[in-house]
């Protein structure tokens, strides 16, 4: 680890790393992103480090172990540089084979090669895959490049470069002017100006202020962040520090979910890295500029996403919000004037400072500059992480990138912006996607969840699963979030349950509206939001369970009942055997039969059914 | 049971109060949950009211107060998972650990939202879980269970 | 000496209240009401029954938003409406969750019938405390006890001491009683031929505690 107290120094750094890399023959990279964990990425790591050092090939093969890539449905990834390939689905058998043909001798291995569903041919490399041709990868790039715990790697790929220029270069208002005119905004869901943002705070009267860095990420369904503060950790932490020169700030914070345990690794690793190497504490890289950071962890709070509950809960408190009529700029940590920006929005900086304005406010649409990252998950058959431009529409995701529908069932919905936006039905799918063109229907980007759902999936279920989600999160303080939610869930439940009454949807809209008005903080104000949604778009839905007690799609279980077509079945006995309440009859090779008085309606026999007999309605 | 890991905890932190939930979350990691006697120690040394901590250590969800079972299922109900037919392992699992939902930890996310619904059962993690799945998941926990011990989050 | 002034517009009333005033207090000096439920003189505001809201236009233009009057700071030229029909709305409502949740409150009665509400339309409970928080305040501003806090969080909070054992720090002082506005028992009406209830007159039919499920086991356990 080299200590540097320059901006030539650095250079010289990377100069040094890059003519080190040259000599690395193939360089072999494994998705460790825990996506891919969870497939048993780390076996197939240990794998090819195992056989990589007992082969000792006269190529110098090098291992990398990075961040998530973002095809996160075709996990664990491994690509093959220089060659350009892309491999997904490895498993540890696959590792020899690899090596032995692909790396010796050239062969491509087509059953690791993603296949296009729609022309059956084989792809060979990241840029040519659908998922990824239509994504605009410029914040996520760099996790494929990097390990995320060497910080020589993120110097490599030009890492720090725009911290030197904005403390040799630049003046910190000049900073935030470049911020300003970039167009940037806040990508944790509010998409305030983040140029403004600073410069209020820079204005703010008071010697110490404190930098924060949100990765609480509590929208059920996201997971950008994690995979930015894991993959990149340094790309935030560059951010922070050009943040803190043009702000004033003296300490920062990085608060993580406590779930994270990767992220908060990675980022406590990134920060003793940095320290080391003289680009973070004292006399940053020899300028004068001081500033250090920390890893604050949560405690399971969903509240604790919202500012003032975050700065509460650093202060070792409960995560109660507070009013927002003085701002957190001006009164934040400690009674300090306080920048709190999300993961994705730190990670955005280093690229506008080295890049230009002019270069950042070219992407995207008049009022939302630059990209965004999305989790595109559901009913979607590529599931996984994009980044795109905004501006994209909707279809344009879901169809181009995701790839459409799933498990045969068209697509009716998605939901963004978590549980305080809404869901936005498939007849709108040509809206761009930004930060004003969703609100206006309804729904908002929010942080970038988008979870999709199709004809099996009933909208009266997700109103009560959001509903459900925001009690259990509620912080309690405020009467109408607190009651108000309670209430909400209690009609909602009522319907799933065919219990709902005529005036069940207007007490439901007239209880949201004041909800939505009267609540203290973004969690009780937005609550309302996917309820409200679902009743704008799919009210037939919502009278189909109170007025004629169905349950359209099939999911509310009070509602529906499960059969076996007597054509269909084939008599193998398979949902007999799993049937946990033994409410399946028949003799082998006959039709069974489900007696509707014992059946739990868990599913059990469909699942297992080869012969798709099992009948739901 | 001794608290003087505790002491260590805390100094580990440099007795900050900006930690009080990295020192909660070490002293729950060792201590299987909160014990009464830490938290005073920790408010005596932190010099905040026990109130205060005890309001905090009631408040987030990762703490608690009394021990919790040796082996743990935590399911994902977010809302990825939900979609993908979450709540139907939910009520298989209930169904066959005889626990109420209560006592099952309901952790929102884990992030595997693309590969869900997820099951994280004593250290592993399960993606593209089923009830039939996660049936067989719990039956062979239950097999390498040393004695009987009751299953709670 | 001179008091540093601002002028705001309540109800169409162009007022000079004194500077860093919250609404609720400059409108008060006004004689306009504004009902209030977890808000008590000399206890620091909370904001969190949300009965005080109000709707305010920072510079009389179009675009309103609603905040809590408790907490609010009066700013030159604020165009506030304490009765506007979106308020009066929400007021109602908050109306009906609260009497729903402390039907036997006799607060959330008062309020209840202020609002003029008749009919309820959410499934009655009967919490005797409404969460207001006035005695965790009372207790750490005035008295100077830290030992009472919110416990838990959403729909499980309540108030309790820290491991439900009263510490060494209370002294009993029963501060949290007198300020509980769930103490005062609802009346009962007539009780005899030409008397009334008289339970809130009368000092020897006060409860000695607090009302039952709150913290009263505490007086219980340590009598005084």
């Amino acid at each position: 680890m080299r200590k540097i107290k320059s901006g030539c120094d650095l250079e010289k750094w990377r100069e040094d790393i890059l003519s080190k890399q040259k000599q690395n023959g193939v360089v072999i990279s494994v998705c460790g992103g825990t996506g891919c964990h969870a497939y048993g990425c780390k076996k197939v790591k240990d794998e090819f480090a195992k056989t990589i050092r007992k082969k000792r090939n006269d190529q110098t093969i090098h291992l990398k172990f990075t961040g998530c890539r973002g095809f996160c449905e075709r996990g664990p990834i491994v690509t093959i540089q220089p060659q350009g390939i892309f491999y997904q689905k490895v498993q540890e058998k696959d590792v020899p084979l690899i090596l032995s043909e692909t790396v010796e001798k050239g062969k491509i291995l087509d059953h690791l090669l993603y296949e296009d569903l729609m022309t059956k041919q084989s792809v060979t490399s990241e840029k040519d895959i659908p998922f990824y041709k239509a994504q605009c990868r410029l914040v996520m790039g760099n996790n494929g490049l990097i390990e995320p715990t060497k910080i020589e790697d993120y110097i490599g790929i030009g890492g720090y470069q725009a911290l030197a220029k904005a403390l040799f270069q630049m003046k910190p208002d000049q900073i935030i002017e470049e911020i300003k005119s970039s167009g940037l905004r806040g990508r944790g869901g509010a998409g305030f100006p983040t140029g403004r943002k600073w410069e209020d705070c820079r204005k703010a009267p008071g010697e110490v202020k404190y930098i924060i860095c949100n990765c609480d990420e509590g929208d059920p369904g996201a997971y950008m962040d994690r995979s930015l503060l894991e993959g990149s950790p340094h790309s935030v932490l560059e951010g922070m520090i050009i943040g803190a020169f043009a702000i004033g700030g003296s300490h920062g914070y990085i608060y993580v979910r406590h779930e994270y345990l990767l992220a908060c690794k990675n980022a406590e690793k990134a920060i003793i890295q940095a320290g080391k190497a003289g680009l973070l504490g004292n006399n940053i890289l020899g300028s004068g500029f001081s500033f250090d950071v920390e890893v604050a962890k949560g405690g399971g709070a969903f509240v604790c996403g919202e500012s003032t509950a975050l700065v509460a809960s650093i202060e070792g408190r409960i995560g109660e919000p507070r009013s927002k009529q003085v701002h957190m700029v001006e009164q934040g940590l400690w009674g300090k004037p306080t920048n709190l920006n999300n993961v994705e929005t730190w990670s955005n900086v280093p690229l506008i400072i080295n890049k230009g304005s002019p270069w950042f406010s070219s992407i995207g649409t008049e009022k939302s500059k630059g990209t965004k990252i999305f989790s595109l998950v559901g009913k979607v058959k590529n599931t996984g992480l994009v980044e795109v431009p905004m501006g994209i529409t909707l279809k344009e995701i879901i169809f181009d990138i995701g790839g459409g529908q799933r498990d045969g069932k068209p697509i009716k919905a998605v939901q963004t912006g978590g549980p305080s936006g809404g869901c936005i039905p498939a007849s709108l799918f040509d809206l761009p996607v930004d930060f004003d063109s969703l609100t206006k229907v309804g729904s908002m980007m929010g942080s970038g969840g988008m979870i999709v759902m199709d004809e099996g999936t009933c909208m009266v279920d997700v109103a009560k699963y959001f509903v459900h989600f925001l009690q259990e999160e509620s912080c309690g303080k405020c009467l109408p979030c607190r009651e108000g939610l309670k209430r909400m869930g209690e009609i909602l439940d009522r319907i799933t349950e065919g219990k709902g009454d005529a005036g069940s949807l207007s007490l439901l809209e007239e209880l949201g509206e004041v909800v939505a008005d009267t609540s203290l903080c973004g969690l009780g104000k937005t609550a309302p939001n996917p309820v409200l949604s679902a009743l704008r778009y799919f009210r037939s839905e919502f009278e189909a369970h109170v007025y004629q007690k169905k349950c359209p799609a099939a999911v509310c279980t009070p509602l529906i009942q499960y059969s076996i077509s007597e054509t269909d079945c084939t008599g193998c006995g398979a949902c007999k055997k799993v049937c946990p309440t033994q409410a399946i009859q028949g003799d082998k090779k006959q039709s069974h039969r489900i007696l509707e008085d014992l059946c739990s309606k868990c599913g059990s026999c469909k699942d297992v059914c080869k012969a798709n007999a099992v009948m739901v309605q | 049971m001794d608290f003087e890991k505790v002491g260590k905890i805390i100094d580990k932190h440099q007795q900050k109060r900006t930690a009080l939930i990295s020192i909660l979350h070490d002293i729950q990691d060792h201590y299987n949950h909160l014990p009464e006697e830490a938290l005073k120690k920790v408010a005596s040394r932190l010099k905040m009211d026990l109130n205060d901590i005890y309001g905090v250590a009631t408040f987030y969800k990762a703490f608690s107060l009394i021990p919790k079972g040796r082996h743990s299922i935590t399911l994902c109900l977010g809302t990825a998972c939900h979609v993908r037919g979450g709540p139907k392992i939910l009520r298989e699992v209930t169904k066959l650990l005889n626990i109420e939902p209560g006592q099952t930890t309901k952790d929102k996310k884990f992030s595997f939202c693309a590969i869900g619904p997820v099951m994280f059962a004593d250290g592993k993690f399960y993606g593209e879980m089923n009830p039939v799945k996660a049936k067989r998941v719990i039956e062979k926990i239950g097999k390498n269970r040393k004695k009987g011990n009751e299953v709670k989050s | 000496m001179e008091r540093k002034t601002v002028n705001v517009t309540i109800d169409g009333r162009s007022l000079d209240v004194e500077e860093g005033s919250t609404i609720l207090l400059a409108a008060r000096e006004f004689g306009i009401h504004i009902p209030t439920l977890c808000y008590l003189e000399h206890l620091s505001p909370y904001g969190g029954c949300r009965i005080c809201v109000v709707e305010i236009s920072n510079n009389g233009g179009g675009r309103t938003y609603i905040d809590t009057s408790c907490t609010h700071e009066v700013r030159e030229g604020m165009v506030i409406q304490t009765g506007s029909p979106r308020i009066i709305r929400a007021r109602k409502m908050l109306a009906e969750l609260l009497v729903a949740s402390a039907p036997n409150v006799k607060v959330a009665q008062d309020i209840a019938a202020r609002m003029g509400l008749v009919k309820v339309r959410f499934p009655f409970e009967d919490n005797r405390c409404i969460l207001c928080g006035l005695c965790i305040r009372m207790c750490y501003e005035q008295m100077d006890g830290k030992a009472l806090g919110f416990v838990g969080r959403g729909m499980g909070r309540k108030v309790s001491m820290p491991f439900e054992v009263r510490p060494d720090t209370c002294r009993l002082c029963r501060g949290c009683d007198y300020v509980c506005p769930g103490v005062i028992v609802p009346c009962q009406g007539i009780k005899d031929p030409g008397e009334l209830c008289g339970r809130c007159v009368r000092i020897e039919d006060m409860p000695t505690c607090c009302p039952m499920g709150t913290f009263g086991c505490f007086c219980e356990k340590n009598p005084l």
